[in-house]
């Protein structure tokens, strides 16, 4: 039976980044706002204490803060060819659940995406040729640009305390930032984190090679912080428990500790956990979204909540899995490629190498989520010609670890055999002795990763699991080869006594080893209702009162990380709200 | 086995106690205790029991036992896998919400998918080890006459190295591939999970590698010991609560 409740001008769908955002600037702004989280509610102080939250079992290893995957999951498979198998354990990606969402477990890596990515057909078109473009890579600009993000960008940077060095400020280039990125009108509220052993070889290598190495710009203080509205950030500790556990210091920008508690101070806003958004309801004529329908958890009871203005805000992933079983536009066909729900499902590549030198001591365990060095030369930086490799995106490098935590890291050198007194003495030898580099690679769309719903398996509302249709592409294979090449130049001019790869990513994605949560697009914004599901401001083609938020708006994904583009559309979104659609309820463009 | 061994053995006893005592909101240990104070506090306490299992039979003991010990051997680095207790943590892990499949998605149908797909079988992962261990033994006796803990350091190198290939087909149909890897995740999350579990008794394997432990403030110390050896006291969950 489900239980009609009183209307409110917001509804808005899952409580992290997105939805702290939105909760926190649309309920000052007045509005009525109620929140529904599907996951419990938590507090850096209680959750997070010491010791209870440096347990790499429960939360590293068996996933305590993650999505609960006997309620709901996702079907996998690479082609079209493939039956589609449920996810039945977390591996590949790690969807948060409950207050504060993946924005309490996130590394903090947060970057701005520029009119590289946003306006990357016509870019791509203009300097390598029509040709250069495969067929199927079904890329598209995305109505948007940086200039327009630029002062969003800059808000979601103070709210969340990113500690980094600026590269390129009004157009003036900063010796020690990324030289790449584009012009900033101020400084990260923080400066960048202390540097590890590692760092230092890497940024040393780099620079040998011409390249141009800068701290990651990460949401871990290097120092105390009061952000914009008064939240207070402690320093970053170094402990090694970052990415996957929450922030003891409260140290991490989450929305846990910034946007959330400003928005439980509005008499207009209102939290409720437990709360699994099932569907989102439409008028008869499908021009309006009149609410949800959600379930709490904690009694079974179905309750329709109506409401003037519906977002979402749930992971990406979720967001196009509520539009496709809300039967909101017109579900994507790979075949046809007619209909835009579910289409441009992307992901990220790369490569990695472990360097091993028994003269050198790397203290692992002394990290934190964003702790190393970084190059963008083979990514932002337009200037690199990619027609020579023959990919479209890019990739970032790095050097450094982000935890030494030893069920997940205890590097050996390759031909250790996995068991025995060989195995133990080389990873007694060689925990302290070795360094990582890493990359980050873009994906770009292609009309056969997509979503779509399971013709089988089922959640436990009995509806039917998303499935997700995913490979690497030959462009993807070029770039993860060229990567490889770049690692083994960097990593072999620091002389190691021996190094493990770099094994270029060429086999299919596979869902069983972690490789990043970074599940992009679904529900992908730009310039018309044939091309995308919603426009430059998030607002739904088919209903102008639903709004979507986070990834699942990006039309293909980037070597960078998600979260700073997220916050900063969050922001913008929320501008668009409370400054023009309240005033003015229609299409904004 | 030489006495310090021994010594570690009834540490070990002691600290479960000392952790179920925790469970139970009794223990009072002040915060940051160094772990000599707490072993004193424990001395005074009443012998106990010797940890039993609580999933595995007796022969899946004996199985589990010569598995942990042949993966871990004694040496100059460790005691033994069952001295570290990682038969007890696995025997934990699988009894408890893990090994019966807590937070996996269980519902069929079933097929066995491609290995991008990951984990397919239709038997919660206590099942899978439960049968695993059946198979194991079965392809032992049908290949050398004798069950796994009988054979000798070599047989049982070669025997582990056809499951992992997944060269050995159990008759049952469960690949011996997927059996490996859950047994063989199983003994690393027993070396160096939190003691608190079971396993890594005396935070043994934390020193063998040089992890310090849970308890971490290096603001000062990342610049202090860049390309230094920190030593400091390796700190488990039950050191510091």
């Amino acid at each position: 039976m489900n239980k009609n409740l009183t209307e409110v001008d917001v509804v808005i769908v899952g409580m992290g980044w997105t939805g702290g955002i939105l909760s926190k600037e649309l309920s000052e702004s007045g509005l009525k706002v109620v929140a529904l989280e599907r996951g419990a509610p938590r507090t850096d102080n209680e959750d997070f204490s010491v010791p209870r939250m440096r347990d790499e079992l429960e939360f590293g290893i068996r996933h305590g803060l993650m999505q609960d995957l006997r309620r709901d999951t996702l079907t996998i498979r690479n082609n079209t060819k493939q039956t589609a198998l449920p996810m039945r354990q977390l591996g590949s990606f790690l969807p948060g659940e409950g207050l504060g969402g993946a924005g309490v477990h996130w590394n903090g890596h947060t970057w701005r995406w520029t009119d590289m990515e946003f306006k990357i057909r016509s870019m791509y078109e203009e300097r390598y040729g029509k040709k250069f473009i495969p067929e199927d890579m079904t890329i598209q600009d995305w109505g948007i640009s940086y200039k327009e993000l630029e002062p969003y960008y800059d808000k979601f940077e103070k709210t969340a305390g990113i500690s980094g060095k600026a590269g390129n400020v009004g157009g003036a280039i900063q010796e020690g930032g990324n030289p790449f990125e584009a012009p900033r009108k101020s400084q990260y509220p923080l400066p960048p984190l202390e540097t590890s052993l590692a760092c230092d070889l890497f940024a040393g290598a780099a620079k040998n090679l011409n390249l141009h190495p800068f701290p990651m710009p990460t949401a871990n203080a290097s120092r105390p912080y009061t952000n914009p509205d008064g939240a207070k950030l402690g320093q970053c500790q170094y402990c090694g428990f970052c990415e996957k556990f929450g922030c003891e210091a409260n140290a991490k920008g989450s929305p846990l500790n910034t946007v959330i508690p400003f928005a439980m101070k509005q008499p207009t806003f209102e939290l409720r956990m437990h709360s699994v958004v099932t569907k989102v309801h439409m008028d008869q004529e499908k021009k309006i979204a009149t609410g949800v329908s959600y379930t709490n958890l904690m009694t079974g009871q179905e309750y329709f909540q109506p409401a003037k203005i519906v977002i979402l805000a749930a992971y990406g992933l979720n967001n196009a899995h509520l539009m496709l079983t809300s039967g909101i536009g017109k579900p994507y066909d790979p075949v046809s490629q007619q209909g835009v729900v579910g289409k441009n499902y992307s992901y990220q590549t790369g490569t990695g190498a472990t360097l091993f030198f028994s003269d050198k001591i790397f203290n692992p365990f002394m990290s934190t989520g964003g702790l190393n060095m970084m190059i963008d030369d083979f990514n932002a930086n337009w200037n690199f010609d990619r027609s020579g490799p023959q990919f479209v995106g890019g990739t970032t490098i790095n050097g450094g670890m982000y935890n030494g935590r030893p069920i997940e890291y205890h590097p050996v050198p390759p031909g250790t055999p996995r068991w025995g007194k060989a195995w133990k003495e080389a990873m007694s030898k060689w925990y302290l002795r070795s360094m990582s580099i890493g990359s980050s690679g873009s994906v770009m769309a292609n009309r056969y990763n997509y979503l779509d719903l399971d013709p089988t398996y089922r959640n436990v509302f009995g509806q039917p699991l998303m499935r997700m249709t995913f490979d690497y592409k030959p462009n993807e294979h070029r770039l993860s080869k060229f990567t490889a090449q770049k690692i083994q130049e960097i990593g072999k001019s620091l002389n190691p006594e021996i190094m493990t790869g770099p094994a270029p990513r060429v086999g299919p994605w596979s869902v069983v080893p972690y490789q990043s949560t970074h599940n992009t697009g679904g529900t992908i914004m730009g310039t018309n209702p044939s091309n995308s599901v919603v426009n430059k401001y998030c607002q739904s083609w088919d209903a102008h009162n639903l709004f979507v938020t986070g990834a699942s708006l990006f039309p293909h994904n980037s070597a960078y990380n998600p979260t700073g583009p997220i916050g900063a559309l969050s922001y913008w979104t929320a501008d668009a709200i409370k400054n023009r659609y309240v005033k003015n309820p229609g299409s904004l463009v | 086995m030489d006495d310090s061994y021994g010594e570690l053995k009834n540490t070990s006893r002691r600290q479960l106690l000392k952790g179920a005592l925790i469970g139970g909101g009794a223990a009072i240990v002040g915060s940051l205790a160094p772990a000599a104070q707490a072993l004193s506090q424990t001395k005074q306490e009443v012998e106990l029991p010797v940890a039993a299992y609580v999933f595995f039979t007796p022969a899946e003991a004996t199985f589990i036992e010569a598995l942990v010990d042949h993966m871990v051997p004694a040496d100059q680095l460790t005691p033994s896998g069952s001295e570290l207790g990682i038969n007890i943590f696995i025997d934990r892990a699988l009894a408890g919400s893990w090994g019966k499949g807590g937070r996996m998605y269980m519902q069929g149908p079933w097929q066995e998918g491609t290995p991008s797909q990951g984990y397919q079988s239709p038997l919660m992962p206590s099942q899978l080890y439960r049968a695993g261990i059946a198979s194991t033994n079965q392809a032992c006796n049908k290949q050398y006459g004798k069950s796994f803990e009988l054979l000798d350091p070599s047989q049982k190198d070669e025997l582990l190295k056809a499951l992992e290939s997944g060269k050995i087909v159990f008759e049952d149909g469960l690949q011996s591939k997927t059996f490996f890897e859950i047994a063989y995740q199983s003994v690393v999350e027993g070396l160096f999970a939190d003691p608190i579990y079971g396993g890594n008794a005396d935070k043994a394997a934390w020193k063998m590698i040089g992890f310090p432990g849970v308890i971490e403030t290096n603001t000062r110390n990342i610049v202090e010991y860049k390309n230094k050896l920190y030593k400091a006291k390796v700190m488990s969950i039950a050191d510091v609560s």
